[in-house]
């Protein structure tokens, strides 16, 4: 316990003086600050003339400006600040010879990666937490709305969810850095796999679909055939954390969706009654909604911190 | 005797390479044993195994009593260990080095600064210890690495060639040190070093390795009596470790 309360002293330490947290910090506000502006300006245009608008404040997270909006810029660029935070955790210790020193100190092996584990954690929390208060102050100024309590309580499970998304990642990042020696070869490998799950999965998913239960020929029409197939599909893109993150955040964000199941999935009351109704979700039932997702999230994080944990356990530390 | 290190048929295989074979010594308190060999005689997985860094294949080792496989934390409590090429973080200062290493043995923040720059004195850097470690000398971060072992007040250090790359002066300096280690504080002193007039000058008793077995080991007066058949004074341990080295090594 106290070891790990020194390693994570001296690496919170490190990262505040790190150039490049500095350098993640302002790219990050920076966007930020851009995307909401615009998106709030644009809000107050769209909005003249409404009486009552409802949930306006969540809006400047989810509505899409100019560009993208902020769900969509953290979940596809959250993966970097993960990996950029976590990818030399250990290679770097290895090349400048300290881990052999390290370990020769009398602290429990664990105490080395737990502490470096949540001193990133604790960076992400920090970052994390200040864009969406700077959101939120930007939101005041450009809108003159206040945020309602219930908009205050989804903001803050989105929080949760995105620390826990970003956590993945640096779970991740640590884990190639036990693996591999070179401080580039894991930084690359980690790169490569945000990639896959970025950009191929979606098309590995479908894949995946047609070989496990494929719509057989001259039956497209056949609805139990398609929802098989769909199915086989969602369960498969539920294995990338992008797609449970991009999820979970579209409907703790979005009050008026109810359901994370693709349209094709349901029955055709539900359908009706989506679109009949348009009232808002309470927050409770949103949050139980993606509570499958950050279980997930929290799964997969938790897999791979263990898998870390086993392969830098049994690993030979050298001194050369 | 007080025996403070000892090994029994202590082995260590990686695959079908036997790096350690069967080592059995045994180390008394406030001793300077000097541990020979050539390079890959299995000198630095010796050092490994006995703090428990690396896990014996077989066989069984004891430090200060304890086991260092099953009683790892305690015997690195006891231990210092200065790893050939230490290497320290190159952005912080001397003493902020020190600090981190000392807060990880449980020194209590109110002692830290006294017991930092008594080590600093120790070993002549105190005036640097405000530099950034990134710009010491290979002498200076030697003795910096003494400086965080003392720190810890161990009872036993180890040291991985602690003399390899420095200037004559440097190592001087150092040896100078490491006999200091042992007269003045009692510690024992396990170290390795491939300049053996040093070794010679310092030591107590020596060890010689050889493609991980020991081949030799006691006071360097028996040494020579049984391989050169001199007394004293009249050899140098050069002559003893090549002989046993043209012996083991069949090869060479």
């Amino acid at each position: 316990m106290h070891g790990l309360l020194v390693m994570y002293r001296k690496e919170l330490e490190d990262h505040f003086s790190s150039t490049r947290f500095i350098l993640l910090l302002t790219v990050i506000l920076m966007v930020s600050l851009v995307t909401t502006y615009m998106v709030g300006t644009g809000l107050r245009k769209e909005l003249e003339g409404f009486a009552k608008p409802s949930m306006v404040f969540l809006l400047l997270f989810t509505s899409t400006g100019a560009l993208f909006s902020l769900v969509q810029f953290i979940a596809f660029f959250g993966p970097l600040i993960g990996l950029i935070l976590g990818f030399d955790a250990i290679s770097r210790e290895r090349a400048s010879r300290t881990l052999s020193k390290l370990l020769s100190q009398p602290i429990y092996r664990d105490a080395v990666i737990n502490g470096k584990f949540l001193a990133g954690l604790t960076i992400i929390g920090l970052m994390q937490l200040s864009i969406a208060l700077l959101i939120s102050g930007m939101g005041l100024w450009v809108l003159g709305v206040v945020p309602g309590w219930e908009e205050v309580g989804r903001l803050l499970v989105y929080l949760v969810v995105s620390i826990v998304y970003i956590g993945f990642w640096l779970a991740v990042s640590i884990l190639f850095s036990i693996l591999f020696r070179g401080m580039a070869t894991s930084a690359l490998a980690a790169l490569a796999l945000w990639i896959f799950l970025a950009f191929f999965m979606a098309l590995g998913s479908s894949l995946a679909a047609d070989v496990i239960s494929p719509i057989p020929p001259g039956q497209s029409s056949d609805p139990s055939a398609i929802i098989r197939y769909e199915r086989t599909r969602e369960v498969v893109s539920s294995f990338s954390p992008i797609m449970l993150y991009s999820q979970a955040t579209a409907t703790i964000l979005d009050p008026t969706r109810n359901t994370t199941r693709s349209l094709i999935l349901m029955g055709p009351m539900e359908r009706l009654s989506l679109s009949r109704f348009q009232n808002p979700l309470p927050l409770g039932q949103s949050a139980l909604i993606v509570m499958p997702h950050l279980v997930s999230l929290m799964a997969i994080t938790i897999l791979c911190f263990a898998i870390c944990y086993a392969c830098f356990m049994r690993q030979e530390i050298r001194s050369t | 005797m007080d025996t403070v290190i000892e090994t029994h048929d202590l082995s260590k295989r990686y695959g079908n390479q036997t790096a350690v074979d069967r080592l059995n010594l045994q180390v008394a308190r406030g001793e300077i044993f000097g541990f020979l060999g050539p390079n890959g005689a299995g000198k630095t997985t010796t050092f490994l195994m006995l703090l428990g860094l690396s896990e014996p294949t077989a066989g069984s080792a004891r430090v200060c009593g304890f086991d260092p496989t099953r009683e790892a934390l305690k015997v690195k409590r006891v231990v210092g260990y200065l790893p050939e090429n230490v290497g320290f973080y190159d952005d912080m200062t001397a003493s902020d080095n020190l600090r981190f290493v000392a807060r990880l043995n449980g020194i209590r923040d109110g002692a830290l600064t006294g017991k930092i720059n008594e080590a600093l004195d120790r070993v002549g850097l105190l005036a640097e210890g405000r530099k950034r470690v990134g710009a010491y000398s290979r002498g200076m971060r030697q003795r910096l690495g003494i400086a965080e072992v003392l720190m810890k007040d161990p009872r036993v250090v180890f040291l991985d060639e602690p003399t390899l790359g420095l200037d004559p002066d440097g190592t001087q300096r150092m040896l100078e040190m490491v006999r200091g280690l042992s007269r003045e504080r009692g510690i024992t002193v396990f170290f390795s070093s491939h300049q053996l007039d040093q070794v010679q000058r310092i030591s107590d008793r020596v060890g010689i390795m050889l493609q991980g077995n020991l081949v030799g080991i006691g006071p360097m007066d028996d040494l020579a009596k049984r391989k050169l058949g001199v007394d004293q004074a009249q050899y140098t341990l050069e002559e003893i470790y090549m002989k046993y080295f043209q012996e083991g090594v069949p090869a060479a």
